[in-house]
């Protein structure tokens, strides 16, 4: 590794010094919270695009995790140091894409440095979250997953029982895997699969607003019975064994799946990579369970993951550079690569219908299921969601329902107070934005 | 054993330039600089440091707690007090701070009276005293994260010796998921972290007490346990009193990292610090209104409890 750092400096070095002058390579950067084989990965994909041409040079910089990635881009913005790309997850867009002037929209930057962009090319799942309320798309979808049921093989047949589909379906069988010996039931992101693709599963009104597109001020939270009746049979389910609750730590939850204690999980349609190189049993996955009492359910969820947004404040000469990564990085193999090394999404139909006909989901039929359930039919609200101060809204609803789970609140009681919190922080987010 | 402190006798003048320096059982001695600019040269970088990393930012974060910012700085619009009320009149920020309230008096009197007790053992060890010594010091060269990364080892819901044993009692600790259990289980790594420190103090200040005191009060009183606190304890006052600022004060800021460890950065239903929601709502949150306004409150606080320290507890200290 060293010695690959050592001779990419020289090799810099040398090329710097051969081109030095007019024909210099123009220096872009891309800030990223991609951790571990991840982080691997986007050096790859840096690296084959600094080999593709030579009019650019690309540096990718690990910046830590989603929230210090997007910390750090802000206190370099506001020092004029800002990155030429970042990476900003789906509960900061509405931060960034607020802030009017903060970043480049990724259409308009392909479109001034006359790449070809069609926003058909992507898949449907994930067109419009990271876009305007006009459907204009502000930041270019990256490292794009869902939450999807995985399944330990072995339990189902100790059991006896098929692989659910609904959550009624998951209750009839739960006593039996609780018989077997196994846990039968456990999530591991409380706001993210059991509130907002909760709400997008089943084709529910999430925000005032549009569910905050039109505009953060007077935006509000709506919580209808739905919701509220899935958080109380969840309960019931903790109280009676059939479901695990760890707390909010994602690694907490996901464990006992690993350990071959869980019959069923829901973990990210990104998690495929690491389970299939962790887990000792045969394992499947299907798409994310709803409630088949309720009417329109069965819809596409929402993307989760991040986007990459191009930095405003940077020369037409790095801009054109930025747009020329965005059109490697979308292209049919490089799409395809990312999508079989980490178990994200493919972001567009071409590098899809490419791991088709490669025949990957033949020999993985659980990578599928991902770009599947964000297939699904949509809804009027399963475009996404835009609020701000969202994280913090997040951490509301993670120490509330946790509140529902250790018995010390009931259900209703905890979404009044997430609404009534989280109202008050969107509107704390309007006066930020709105002058 | 006296510290001697040499003075070329030049001694005169009047006050900046003139340092006094109060040297035990002798008469007070001055030391004169060349020029009257010389001190204040010795503490420019002092104080520059105050004011560049203190002052500076307090400032800044006092002007900030009166508006409401966009995190990139394109618009920020005057509030008056709204962050202060806002933050006030959450229930959660009255949960935090009883939380930080109880979790501070419990660190600190837990990390203060073992500290004691191990330290008023260790002195009368006689044989292989230094080993038992340094067994109780070394834990004072852990990191706090690293700390919190020991005790969420065994404190782990799945894995966690000290929740097996915990369950033998029948109690079936769940760190992360039940309020009381995260809090214990961050109060106990605290304790263990800070014990060294305070043991280091009180073992110096018990060597320090002389042995015609000591030889003195045994003749006049057999129980050990008096003895210690009518002779003993008094006499290791001054040390008591500063251990007992420095220990709130860790319990207070210095305990972030093990907090921020214990939590994996999700705070969710557990227990966090005052100093933690600062963290949480500013820089993970990015709202720079609500958050400066939070550590305004903190400042203030402090400077409180400072002045309580030192009007009513400092006076009853004997300095001998």
């Amino acid at each position: 590794m060293a010695k690959r750092i050592v001779s990419g400096l020289m090799a810099g070095v040398a090329l710097f010094a051969a081109t030095s002058g007019a024909n210099a390579a123009t220096e872009i950067s891309w800030w990223h919270g991609m951790g571990g084989n991840l982080g691997e990965v986007v050096n790859t994909i840096s690296a084959g695009y600094n080999d593709s041409q030579d009019t650019c040079n690309l540096t990718p910089v690990y910046k830590g995790g989603y929230e210090d990635t997007l910390t750090a881009g802000i206190a370099a913005f506001r020092a004029g140091e800002q990155p030429n790309i970042i990476q900003v997850f789906d509960a900061g867009s509405a931060t960034i894409i607020g802030a009017k002037g903060a970043v480049l929209p990724v259409e308009d930057l392909l479109k001034d440095a006359g790449v070809a962009f069609n926003i058909e090319d992507y898949i449907e799942g994930v067109r419009y979250f990271y876009a305007d309320s006009e459907g204009k798309m502000i930041g270019m979808p990256f490292n794009s997953s869902a939450p999807i049921l995985y399944i330990n093989d072995d339990a189902m047949k100790a059991a006896g029982v098929e692989t659910p589909a609904t959550y009624e379906e998951i209750e009839a069988i739960a006593p039996k895997l609780k018989e077997a010996g196994y846990i039968p039931f456990v999530q591991s992101h409380l706001p993210w699969e059991f509130v907002e693709n909760f709400m997008s599963r089943h084709n529910l009104q999430f925000a005032t607003n549009n569910n905050g597109y039109d505009g953060a001020a007077g935006t509000e939270l709506v919580f209808g019975p739905e919701i509220r009746n899935h958080i109380k049979s969840m309960k019931e389910w903790l109280d009676k064994g059939y479901f695990g609750y760890y707390g909010t730590g994602w690694s907490d939850n996901q464990a006992p799946f690993n350990e071959g204690k869980v019959a069923m999980w829901i973990g990210s349609s990104g998690s495929f990579g690491g389970i299939a190189k962790t887990v000792e049993f045969p394992f499947s996955a299907t798409y994310l369970p709803y409630w088949a009492s309720v009417e329109g359910a069965n819809k596409a969820s929402f993307i989760g993951g991040a986007a990459l947004f191009a930095m405003s404040g940077k020369s037409d000469e790095e801009n054109n550079c930025t747009a020329s990564f965005f059109e490697y990085l979308t292209s049919a193999d490089v799409q395809y690569m990312w999508h079989k090394e980490t178990g994200y999404v493919p972001i567009t139909e071409a590098a899809y219908d490419m791991a088709k006909k490669d025949g990957y989901y033949e020999t993985t039929p659980a990578a599928e299921v991902g770009i599947q359930q964000l297939s699904l039919e949509g809804g009027e609200w399963t475009k996404g969601y835009r609020m701000g101060f969202y994280v913090q809204i997040r951490d509301v609803m993670n120490r509330e329902l946790g509140k529902v789970f250790s018995g010390e609140t009931d259900v209703d009681t905890a979404f009044d107070t997430i609404k009534e919190e989280g109202d008050k922080l969107l509107a704390r987010f309007a006066q930020t934005v709105e002058q | 054993m006296r510290p001697h402190f040499p003075c070329d006798g030049r001694c005169a003048g009047s006050a900046p330039h003139i340092c006094h320096l109060h040297v035990r059982g002798d008469t007070m001695k001055k030391v004169q600089f060349n020029s009257r600019w010389m001190p204040y040269a010795f503490l420019l970088p002092q104080l520059s440091i105050v004011a560049i990393f203190f002052l500076w930012p307090a400032a800044e974060a006092v002007r900030s707690s009166f508006y409401l910012e966009d995190p990139f700085g394109f618009s920020s619009t005057f509030v008056g007090f709204d962050n202060f009320t806002d933050t006030l009149t959450s229930s959660n920020y009255a949960r935090v701070a009883q939380f930080t309230a109880v979790f501070t008096v419990l660190v600190t009197f837990f990390s203060l009276a073992l500290a004691l007790l191990l330290a008023v053992k260790a002195d009368k060890v006689l044989r292989a005293g230094s080993t038992y010594k340094t067994l109780l010091m070394w834990v004072y060269a852990v990191a706090p994260p690293v700390a919190g990364l020991i005790g969420i080892l065994l404190f782990d819901q799945h894995v966690g010796p000290l929740v097996d044993f915990a369950a033998l009692f029948g109690w079936k600790m769940q760190i992360g998921v039940n309020y009381f259990d995260t809090s214990f289980a961050m109060v106990v790594i605290s304790v263990w972290k800070q014990i060294p420190v305070n043991f280091i103090f009180f073992l110096s200040g018990l060597q320090g007490i002389s042995r015609s005191v000591q030889e003195a009060a045994n003749i006049d009183c057999r129980s050990g346990f008096r003895r210690f606190w009518t002779v003993t304890f008094p006499l290791l006052a001054p040390t008591g009193f500063f251990l007992l600022i420095i220990n709130v004060t860790y319990a207070f800021f210095d305990t972030f990292g093990i907090i921020d460890v214990v939590l994996k950065t999700e705070p969710g239903n557990n227990p966090v610090t005052l100093v933690y929601k600062v963290y949480l709502d500013g820089f993970r949150g990015n709202d720079l209104g609500g958050s400066s306004a939070q550590s305004v409150l903190l400042m203030l606080f402090v400077f409180i409890l400072t002045i309580i320290q030192f009007r009513l507890i400092e006076r009853r200290v004997h300095y001998s």
